[in-house]
């Protein structure tokens, strides 16, 4: 069934209502040079039964490997009620309702969503959500730049031990707005960033610094220190955090003295499955003082004319509707069904059943750096406090020892050699509450046969 | 009919500009322009310190139904600004766009451009013109 509502006939005679040749016609004002005239990599389309058999096909050449990877994207399990639910018909669409007087089911499920993060990272506000962690960073660089009028030179410190993608990302969708990112080193012998490294900056314009908590090594970061640095020094301070370690550590809102300023991260380990890499989802939390420079849409809760509550869009006037070119972005609810997902996730779970997921997932991945630094060849790298991640240090290249897993059905970890050649042959794991101590031993085994 | 002192001078996009006896500037926007706005909700103003040219966008007035911006009708260097009563209560600009709902002063570089500005009589035409 297509889903575009305009006939052949209809486009016609609206063309010539308004005296328009084309359609084509109405965009005229873009110059020719900047119109793309075809997308080329783009395929001709493909019916249901032809899209239906390529993603069956690409589902079953990943396999159903066992998974030791993290890096950003976490296996956990999905209580069967979180998408029965999703997929009722009430919630089953990807796009926002804009009419509060036709939605309100689903205005008051992200009303939730945002209480439940805002409670979650002790800020004061969220959005409805972005489109994933990386690009949730990048609008969180772009607010710093607008937040902090009194910062001129748009300068972001990011540790080097943030998520390299994540970066990567904030970079390209930044290019052309002059944002100057400047990376930090960590300090070796910790894997974390050393407030020495942030004084170089002391005294100079910086308009923000970055920090992970957890960092891309999954060690956890002095983010008191850091976020007081970043406030003696009148810099705004983004944190990007793993949602569900929030259940055990302190959350951004309390970090230092003042807190965080921003808070971003990807809501993918809040009931959304691996899926070969996406979609996903961004959230993002701020403090009041920030809200009108957030992207994203925000839903508020009021009362309508007979005192009966209810929910519709608020501070609309951030959004291109009514601000065109000087919206705060384009960005929309487009990840509005993951965020159902994560809502009812989160509901299903509570605080203890998220507080009791995290303390498993850092028991078994202690249960597996126990186990493989018991092989010859593997030593932990950094031993500091962390959360459910460990880098591991191996005797020989970790693409090899990883095809030579791949060939066993397990997939070892994330190979950080290419992002991070000074680190030598080393290998990011990860076990979830979804690994089994059977797991853990079948991984060793393999991995000291492997190593042999 | 709104209020259009014949102390000020006006642009046709509606700020007023009031030379003071130190030949600073005083800004703000019109009774006409806050009553198509309708209920402020926000008000965001230049920094102390910042340069601004004439006709170029300084401060931000937000409403319950529209955001628009305000333009400098002078050119020069923003020397105080209003945020302190505004940022609490921005329907002072409602209450009294030509009094406590100032948005900011500016020390003008360049005095020759008040010339330009458009008296009470012509903007009352602006206003009329609006109106139709």
């Amino acid at each position: 069934m297509p889903f575009i509502p305009h006939t052949e006939t209809d486009v016609r005679e609206m063309l010539a209502a308004i005296g328009a040749p084309s359609i084509d016609a109405l965009f005229e004002e873009i110059p020719a040079a900047l119109r793309i005239k075809s997308l080329d990599g783009i395929p001709e389309a493909l019916t249901e039964m032809e899209t239906g058999r390529l993603m069956q096909q690409r589902a079953s050449r990943d396999g159903r490997p066992l998974n030791f990877l993290g890096a950003g994207a976490y296996e956990h399990h999905i209580p069967a009620a979180v998408w029965a639910i999703v997929t009722r018909g009430e919630f089953y669409s990807a796009y926002t309702p804009y009419q509060a007087e036709a939605s309100q089911g689903t205005l008051q499920l992200l009303y939730e969503y945002q209480s439940m993060m805002a409670s979650l990272t002790a800020m004061q506000v969220s959005n409805a959500s972005l489109y994933d962690g990386a690009s949730a960073l990048a609008e969180a660089c772009l607010m710093a730049v607008r937040a902090h009028r009194k910062s001129k030179s748009a300068r972001i410190l990011v540790p080097a031990a943030v998520n390299p993608t994540y970066l990567e990302v904030a970079r390209a969708i930044t290019e052309g707005q002059n944002l100057k990112f400047d990376v930090l080193p960590y300090d070796a012998p910790s894997g974390t960033l050393g407030t020495s490294s942030l004084d170089a900056y002391k005294g100079q314009d910086i308009t923000a610094v970055v920090v992970q908590q957890p960092n891309f090594f999954g060690l956890l970061e002095d983010v008191d220190a850091i976020t007081d640095w970043a406030a003696a020094n009148n810099a705004l301070l983004i944190a990007v955090v793993n949602p569900l370690s929030l259940a055990l550590l302190k959350p951004p809102g309390e970090w230092g003295t003042k807190g965080a300023d921003i808070v971003v991260g990807d809501g993918q380990p809040f009931g959304v499955p691996l899926s070969s890499g996406g979609p996903y989802f961004g959230f993002m939390t701020t403090k009041l003082e920030h809200v009108r420079q957030m992207p994203g849409r925000i839903i508020g809760r009021t009362v309508d004319l007979d005192g009966k509550p209810g929910f519709t869009l608020t501070l609309q006037a951030r959004e291109q509707h009514i601000r065109r070119s000087k919206a705060t972005s384009n960005i929309c609810t487009n990840q509005g069904l993951l965020v159902t997902a994560a809502t009812i996730h989160m509901s299903l779970l509570g605080s203890a059943g998220l507080e009791k997921v995290a303390a498993a997932s850092q028991t078994q991945t202690s249960a597996l750096v126990a186990a493989l630094t018991r092989i010859k060849g593997v030593k932990l790298a950094f031993s500091g406090p962390r959360f459910h991640e460990a880098v591991l240090q191996l005797d020989r290249k970790v693409s090899d020892v990883l095809d030579a897993l791949a060939k066993r059905g397990i997939v070892g970890g994330y190979d950080l050699s290419r992002q991070y050649p000074d680190l030598g042959n080393a290998l990011l794991v990860c076990a979830t509450e979804t690994r089994t101590d059977e797991d853990i031993a079948q991984y060793a085994k393999i991995l000291g046969e492997v190593l042999k | 009919m709104s209020s259009i002192p014949s102390n000020l001078k006006y642009l046709d996009s509606h700020e007023w500009a009031r030379v003071e006896s130190d030949g600073t500037v005083t800004i703000g926007i019109s009774d006409h322009a806050q009553g198509a706005l309708g209920d402020l909700v926000f008000v965001e103003v230049p920094e102390v310190g910042r340069a601004l040219t004439k006709g170029g966008a300084a401060a931000v007035v937000e409403s319950v139904k529209a955001a628009s911006d305000v333009y400098s009708p002078v050119s020069g260097q923003v020397i105080a600004n209003n945020s302190e009563a505004l940022s609490a209560t921005p329907e002072l600009v409602n209450s009294d766009p030509y009094g406590q709902g100032w948005l900011f002063k500016v020390k003008p570089s360049n005095s020759g451009e008040l010339s330009s500005l458009l008296d009470a009589k012509a903007y009352e035409k602006v206003v009329e013109e609006a109106g139709h």
